[in-house]
């Protein structure tokens, strides 16, 4: 196993006094509070199309950065070079968002561990030899082309990461993590005479490699040539309001775009969110009670620490329908006395924390699957999505489907065309009528962007009815 | 410390290469300078600035290929840059269509096309502050009715890329960017609205000035108060410009040179078809000077060029790079992208749809029933089908006259038949980055709302 602090010290050559010193620096202008971020991460990836092996790319992803803040205001500059020289003139660049002088020698940090230990793995994806990652991709060419012989074209990717952080900061807090990552992703593309439709699968999360088994790389390659497939026979998509189920696991995108980004601390703080001021009141039916969990273990969305080294947590967002909290950063709960929830992410070294979602899902409820596709006379059922956007101001967002089926009196009928979803925020989730017993979590292929950082997601959600939302197709 | 990327510099990490081993290999080197203010209600919030540099290498072995990169360019880092590219690339499938372009394709001199401005990289942190906080102020003092505010931001950017390949190729050049952007918030009883506004631009002279930004922002967040939902209908449409640019971007992705050779693309088998309607122009060039998009060479070291994508409606030539062109048996049309990591991808240069005559006025005049697209979210549109589903906002058309606002719909078609349902173009084209589009009206597509 990895230790971050030694890590450091030893590739490259920070010791524990320097980053006491650092911090110094950082306050050396009157700010409030200081952070230090050192990163190390290597990237890899491996892709597979036309049956060949086009490319094995790796990144290394190395620097630090320096956030200061005085009230309200951050200072924040970085440096790719690790080495004590170049971080002080960054903490010096960054100390200057507060102007008075101040008299700060170092300041004393003391070594913590993380409360959590979500992801030990035994083999990290990156060191294993590429020759078995290869392997995995070729077996997925294969077992995909053997789904139906109208998938004509197979792209596979293996991707993986392991970052190495350490954190320091003027409340006295010095924690490290080693945060690995891998995901395989699947593109099919099915020819029937011309007709050329696609399907995309994948999973993954904070695993080792072994987490790929026989079971999981059969399953992402038939789901990706079977999504192709069904595709074929697709119908014109309805448009207008109806009633829509959302099948279990990555249909929790709704949740991602309908509530999580409009819960985010810091746009309720400024009074930007559709959500500002509703905390305490009904903004989902009673069925409805959503999670924002960054503890699952192995998870894609979860981590130890979030990146101002806080220590994840379940928040409940919404219980009953009721609105009860929001994601925090370390620059919000400054602000508004809030208890921290380890939700504060970034992208990397280059780019300053904010409030992000880890893993947010729907708790199950009382219905079977059967029931509630039964209950639906006219209707939509979606069970797999691309992405999803939100106006955080309107509140409108939308989510788009890519394997859909109508419900026709009761029963699954015909794959429809890829269509858009639309809906508002605060009122989408008060049309939740039945909430299923099966929730599940997506296969772990999730990435968020905004304020144009990306971060690692999960989602979840049980199968639920919404009883009027907008479909947008063309009939 | 971060002038060390010199294109000798590079030259000798792809000469190591081959000595170590490489059939071939290209070197890029990217140093960035950055900053950033952002401000909100008046005070600044947030300040970043930074000095970044990284390195790529791609090398061949044989006919396999493999790439990587590193942010830290110390000798020992650059050693096994080298020996991981090349052991990497021993390992991955021969691919006959992968190599570098030859010597004669490369670009032979660098062009100067007015893509830095000293203004910008000598402009004074406090200008840049005083930037954003007119651009903010213009923006709220517009009307009474912008009761908050997501804030203001300038940014700079000065960069300068330099590329070595081992077939004799290095060149460099250097950038700078500067971009205003504000989003005033405009409230009306219940409802609050959002307004974004921004511009781009590789001089200072160039960027539209921050009260004009901060005003159109304001004025985009008011026309949105007491939008409502419309029923269910097919009628036309147009596309205000920036929403216009939004479907160019979109096409864009079934016209590059992977989604083709992939087949993943509706437009595959289309050069020389007929596949919109006469009234439409696209063009990328690489070679306007001062552009955003513009550069000397792309991302492999051929000279860029302007390349007519369609004509009169009929595509006339996919966007693409060497790989992709030599998969297609075709020509490279200069659009590699090429970041640290990877190989090079295809990406626009200065890509636009040549404006037309009609004024946005007369488009919306000749329109009895439809609506005026102002704003699109989410990402609805399938290169492989055509299919096109977005969400939408923006104006309800009655009797040639913007009638009253509209959110929460999506619009819905089939890309063919948007092309060819094009009925006018207008002359408002702007680029405010790498992509630009005028007003389009498109004779009908399906609103989805009540």
């Amino acid at each position: 196993m990895i230790e971050p602090l030694k890590f450091f010290t030893e590739k490259f050559n920070i010791a524990f006094s320097d980053l006491e010193a650092l911090l110094g620096i950082s306050l050396s202008k009157g700010g409030d509070y200081a952070d230090i971020y050192l990163e190390y991460t290597v990237v890899n990836s491996l892709n597979l199309e036309e049956q060949l092996v086009k490319s094995a790319n790796r990144s290394v992803r190395q620097g630090a950065g320096v956030r200061v803040i005085s009230g309200e205001r951050t200072g924040y500059a970085y440096c790719d070079e690790i080495v004590v020289d170049a971080i002080g003139k960054a903490a010096l660049t960054a100390a200057h968002i507060a102007n008075s002088q101040a008299e700060t020698g170092p300041i004393n940090v003391s070594a913590n561990n993380p409360a959590h230990d979500l992801y030990r793995v035994a083999h990290l994806p990156h060191d294993e030899p590429l020759e078995r990652k290869i392997e995995l991709l070729n077996r997925i060419d294969c077992t995909a082309r053997a789904y139906d012989r109208r998938v004509r074209e197979v792209q596979t990717s293996f991707a993986d990461e392991y970052k190495i952080v350490l954190i320091a900061t003027s409340e006295g807090l010095l924690i490290g993590d080693v945060q690995p990552l891998a995901r395989i992703r699947v593109m099919c593309i099915a020819d029937d005479d011309g007709n050329l439709q696609s399907g995309v699968s994948g999973g993954g999360g904070r695993v080792g490699f072994d987490f790929f088994n026989d079971r999981l790389i059969e399953h992402y390659a038939n789901e990706a040539a079977q999504q192709a497939i069904v595709q074929l026979d697709a119908r014109e998509a309805p448009a207008g309001t109806m009633e829509v189920v959302l099948g279990p696991g990555w249909p929790g995108i709704l949740l991602h775009e309908a509530v999580g980004h409009g819960l985010e601390a810091d746009f309720n703080r400024k009074g930007t969110s559709a959500f500002t001021g509703l905390l305490g009141q009904r903004v989902a039916s009673e069925l409805c009670t959503v999670i924002d969990e960054g503890t699952i273990p192995n998870r894609r969305g979860s981590l130890n620490i979030d990146d101002e080294g806080n220590p994840t947590s379940r928040t409940v967002l919404i219980e009953r329908g009721i609105l009860r909290g929001f994601l925090q950063d370390k620059l919000s709960t400054r602000l508004t006395g809030a208890q921290l929830t380890g939700n504060g992410r970034r992208e990397s070294y280059r780019r300053m924390p904010m409030p992000r979602m880890t893993n947010t899902y729907m708790l199950g409820g009382k219905s079977t699957q059967e029931e509630i596709i039964r209950s639906v006379k006219r209707g939509l059922y979606a069970v797999q999505f691309g992405g999803g956007q939100v106006d955080i101001t309107s509140g409108k967002f939308v989510f788009s489907a890519s394997e859909a089926y109508l419900i026709e009196e009761g029963k699954i009928g015909a794959p429809i065309k890829g269509a858009t979803l639309i809906g508002n925020g605060p009122k989408a989730l008060t049309k939740v009528v039945a909430v299923g017993n099966d929730l599940a979590l997506d296969e772990g292929v999730g990435t968020c962007g905004k304020d144009g950082q990306s971060v690692p997601v999960g989602v979840g959600l049980p199968t639920i009815k919404i009883s009027e939302m907008t479909v947008g197709g063309t009939k | 410390m971060t002038m060390n990327l010199s294109i000798d510099f590079l030259s000798d990490i792809a000469d190591r290469s081959i000595k170590l081993g490489a059939t071939d290999a290209e070197a890029i080197g990217i140093e960035t300078t950055e900053f950033h203010v952002e401000v909100r209600l008046g005070q600044v919030e947030k300040l970043q600035e930074a000095a970044s540099r990284g390195i790529g290498l791609r090398v061949l072995y044989e006919g396999r290929q493999a790439s990587c990169s590193t942010s830290d360019v110390s000798s020992q880092a650059i050693n096994e840059l080298i020996s991981n590219a090349i052991e990497m690339a021993k390992r991955t499938s021969v691919d006959e269509d992968a190599l570098l372009p030859s010597r004669e394709e490369l670009a032979k001199e660098i062009i100067d096309l007015k893509l830095y401005d000293p203004a910008i990289s000598e402009l004074p942190t406090e200008r840049k502050i005083e930037m954003a906080l007119d651009c903010e102020m213009a923006a709220r003092a517009f009307d009474p009715r912008i009761a908050n505010s997501e804030g203001s931001a300038c940014s700079t950017t000065i960069g300068k890329l330099s590329l070595a390949t081992s077939a004799g190729f290095a060149g460099e050049y250097q950038g700078t960017l500067c971009g205003l952007i504000v989003a005033p918030i405009a409230r009306e009883g219940e409802q609050m609205q959002v307004g974004y506004w921004a511009d781009r631009h590789r001089s200072l002279a160039a960027l539209e000035s921050a009260e004009e930004i901060g005003k159109e922002a304001a004025r985009r967040a008011l026309r949105k108060l007491g939008a409502r939902k419309v029923p269910t209908q097919e009628v036309p449409i147009i596309f205000e410009s920036s929403a216009a640019e939004e479907l160019l971007s979109d096409f864009f992705e079934a016209v590059e040179g992977t989604s083709i050779f992939r087949r993943a693309s509706f437009l595959v088998g289309k050069l020389g078809e007929q596949i919109a309607a006469k009234e439409l122009n696209i063009i990328d060039d690489g070679q306007m000077p001062g552009a955003v998009g513009s550069r000397p060479f792309d991302g492999e070291g051929l000279v860029t060029r302007r390349t007519v994508v369609v004509q009169d409606g009929v595509l006339r030539s996919y966007l693409l790079n060497t790989y992709t062109a030599r998969k297609l048996g075709l020509n490279s049309t200069a659009n590699a992208a090429r970041g640290l990591a990877g190989a090079p991808g295809v990406g626009v240069s200065n890509f636009f749809i040549a404006p037309g005559v009609s004024t946005p006025d007369e488009m919306i005049a000749s329109v009895k029933n439809g609506f005026y697209v102002t704003e699109m979210i989410g990402f609805g549109f399938n290169p492989v089908t055509g299919d096109y589903s977005r969400g939408a906002a923006g104006w309800w058309i009655e009797n040639g006259r913007l009638a009253f606002p509209v959110e929460e719909v999506t619009i819905a078609g089939n890309f063919r038949e948007i092309l060819s349902g094009i009925e006018m173009i207008g002359n408002d084209m702007r680029f405010r980055g790498k992509i630009a589009a005028p007003t389009i009206k498109i004779k009908r597509m399906m609103v989805s709302g009540e």
